[in-house]
């Protein structure tokens, strides 16, 4: 029996935990991942397991961190570098953009840079506009990087220690409103394998694209519109660097119907990127113009009801998706 | 031949492949053979030979836009590194970094970088590797004075210290950050007292002198390998522009005149003729280096270009998914639209 109920941060510990059990060669590195325990605490109780030459709490630095975990990861370390807030990648973007993602290539493949780069993004706890953002647009524009976020606890485990086996950087975002989601960790089955998107609910009027938390707040969408007679299709991408276009395609190409859900602000966001495609793939199979509901394009407010609404709920993607089907127009419709 | 003249001799061969191999450089550019014209030559420079021949065969490094002259000085094969700068299939990097991304796993040469301070922290990160691996390696991050202006130097240095991580920071104080002279940069010109500020040992070199660079580094390097990491910033100057296309309209010519009697390697031409070397053997050496470099200059010209279809490989590892190429994604997508 490999399945237990857990939660996303045990989920991630344990994958850091396994990961580090069998290849010594993995090192832990960012700020306050060890006596403290990281700032979410998926790395308690690590550094009594592992001792500090392998959790290695650093200093404020991130450039400094980053750049240190890339050349590492060029002379036979596996370091996962913690970015405690994905907000602070501005200060690690040159390190990660012009280094870790492109040593492999400007040095014509002779060398790789296996690292992980783990950070957490989103709203949802009052954190404000420099701690509350989803920036995956920006790394997932790079060559080079790899970048995975996931929704489950499942994922969050098999993502995490897949990123942990590749030649080349991976960039994974987590959530910090998913930590304390409970949900089945099968340490022997990963949903599927990385690259690949999931189904995470069939469905034949619509097809809902989306990743990261918002696969839940997708699927409760589902459930709504369910209620209203409409079949929504629930796709959960997992990794945006590799893209599984096909899934995607396939899936639109059978509802006719396509909307793209995040997180992330609105323009020049990944849900853009997502949109293009769709059309360029299924423009003959399209009932509809593909559909995103994203993130407003303001700085994350701290208030609790105006953070709330600055980002898409199951309410806002029903509605969206019964105007798309039923031509059913929402309240707040002119 | 008294081992002191016998290591001022290899000094002095380091230094004139260097400003051989960078005369080539130009030429390649003046030829139009090179890829592009930002190619920065590292002559008046050459003094950093001393601190590449006190590092161990195995020992690590990272360079900055303007590092030819250490490559060629860790062993580099002049015509793959004028292939490379020429954009050819058979350089370094088969011709995707060119001058300033080159590199080489075998020789420890963990890259070149355009980002002024962008490779220091990779210095860094390699010696932290060493120390968790217990390998006996020290790693020697080489930069311009420009990157001592930029913040990641101290956040590596402070890491460095920290951690007692085998690291040698050197800057190569040339006088300029492209245009800006250093006194126009920075207020403080003590730059050995920052790291000494860090904790690391700390010292300001005359590289004019490549015996004295070289003592010191073999001095700062053996510390490194105990724990003990240091800075030392080699104050020489820049003989020409920025890069191939500066005529430095910010400097005069007596200015320029001056810095250029500041030649490391007429002055360790002159201490070996005053120790006894002969003119005549020296222009021998001389001339044996100008034929390897005019040779590999001539085999990097004649070197084929990549084939463009390597454009899409190494992006990642060769077992791992690829890039689209744009005209298969369009052939997709409008094969089936004129359908």
């Amino acid at each position: 029996m490999t399945a237990i109920d857990t939660t996303y941060r045990e989920a991630l510990r344990q994958a850091l935990i396994d990961a580090m059990n069998e290849d010594p060669d993995i090192v832990v590195m960012g700020e306050e991942v060890g006596l403290y325990g990281g700032a979410y605490g998926v790395t308690k109780g690590m550094i009594e397991q592992f001792g500090p030459e392998r959790i290695l709490d650093t200093p404020i630095s991130e450039a400094g961190i980053v750049g240190a975990a890339v050349g590492a990861a060029m002379s036979g370390l596996r370091p996962v570098a913690e970015l405690m807030y994905v907000d602070f990648i501005g200060l690690v973007m040159d390190q990660l953009a012009n280094q870790a993602a492109k040593i492999r290539y400007m040095f014509g493949g002779q060398i790789g840079v296996p690292m992980v780069l783990r950070s957490q993004g989103g709203t949802g706890r009052s954190a404000a506009a420099q701690h509350s953002q989803s920036l995956e647009a920006w790394m997932a524009h790079i060559p080079g990087l790899r970048v995975a976020m996931p929704a489950t606890v499942n994922d969050a485990y098999h993502l995490l220690r897949h990123a942990l086996t590749l030649p080349d950087p991976v960039v994974f975002l987590e959530h910090k409103g998913l930590y304390v989601q409970k949900g089945v960790m099968d340490t022997a089955k990963p949903d599927a394998p990385w690259g690949k998107a999931v189904v995470r609910r069939t469905g034949a009027d619509i097809t809902i694209v989306t990743y990261s938390k918002m696969v839940l707040e997708s699927l409760a969408a589902a459930e709504l519109l369910a209620a209203q007679g409409v079949s929504a299709e629930v796709l959960d991408l997992r990794t945006l660097n590799p893209l599984d276009d096909e899934t995607i395609s396939a899936s639109v190409r059978r509802t006719h119907r396509a909307m793209v859900v995040t997180e992330a602000h609105l323009t020049g966001g990944f849900s853009a990127e997502l949109s293009a495609r769709i059309h360029e793939s299924c423009f003959d199979h399209l009932e509809e113009p593909v559909t995103r509901v994203a993130g407003e394009d303001i700085p994350i407010p701290v208030s609790p009801p105006l953070e709330r609404n600055a980002v898409p709920n199951a309410q806002l993607i029903a509605e969206t998706g019964l105007w798309l089907v039923q031509r059913k127009a929402p309240a707040w419709a002119s | 031949m008294s081992s002191d003249n016998k290591l001022l001799h290899a000094l002095y061969r380091d230094m004139r492949r260097i400003r051989s191999l960078e005369e080539r450089v130009s030429e390649l550019f003046v030829r139009s053979e090179s890829a592009g014209s930002m190619l920065h030559l590292s002559i008046g420079e050459e003094a950093v030979a001393g601190v590449c021949r006190a590092m161990d065969a195995k020992d690590s490094f990272t360079t900055h836009h303007r590092g030819h002259g250490i490559f060629v000085a860790r062993g580099a094969e002049p015509a793959r590194m004028l292939a490379e700068i020429a954009g050819k299939a058979d350089g370094y990097c088969r011709g995707k970094g060119g001058s300033m991304h080159i590199a080489d796993m075998g020789l420890g040469h963990l890259g070149a970088n355009a980002i002024v301070g962008g490779g220091i922290s990779h210095a860094v990160g390699a010696a932290l590797a060493y120390k968790r691996k217990k390998q006996p390696h020290v790693s020697v991050a080489f930069f311009g004075d420009g990157a001592m202006q930029q913040g990641i130097l101290y956040e590596s240095m402070n890491l460095a210290a920290l951690w007692s991580l085998p690291v040698v920071f050197v800057c190569i104080n040339n006088q300029y950050g492209m245009g800006t002279r250093v006194d126009r940069a920075t207020a403080n010109l003590a730059f050995d007292e920052r790291a000494r500020a860090f904790g690391l040992d700390g010292m300001i070199v005359d590289a004019t002198d490549v015996e004295l660079v070289h003592e010191t580094a073999e001095r700062m390097i053996a510390n490194a390998r105990q724990g003990k990491p240091g800075f030392m910033c080699l104050t020489c100057y820049r003989f020409y522009g920025h890069a191939r296309m500066d005529k430095s309209p910010y400097r005069d010519s007596e200015e320029e005149a001056a810095g250029r009697a500041r030649d490391p390697l007429g002055k360790a031409r002159q201490r070996l003729s005053e120790r006894g070397t002969k003119a005549a053997e020296l222009d021998a050496l001389d001339a044996e280096i100008a034929t390897e470099m005019d040779a590999a200059l001539e085999s990097a010209i004649k070197a084929t270009m990549p084939p463009v279809e390597t454009m899409f490989e190494d992006v990642f590892a060769p077992d791992q998914p690829k890039p689209t190429p744009l005209r298969t994604r369009l052939n997709a997508m409008l094969s089936e639209a004129s359908r």
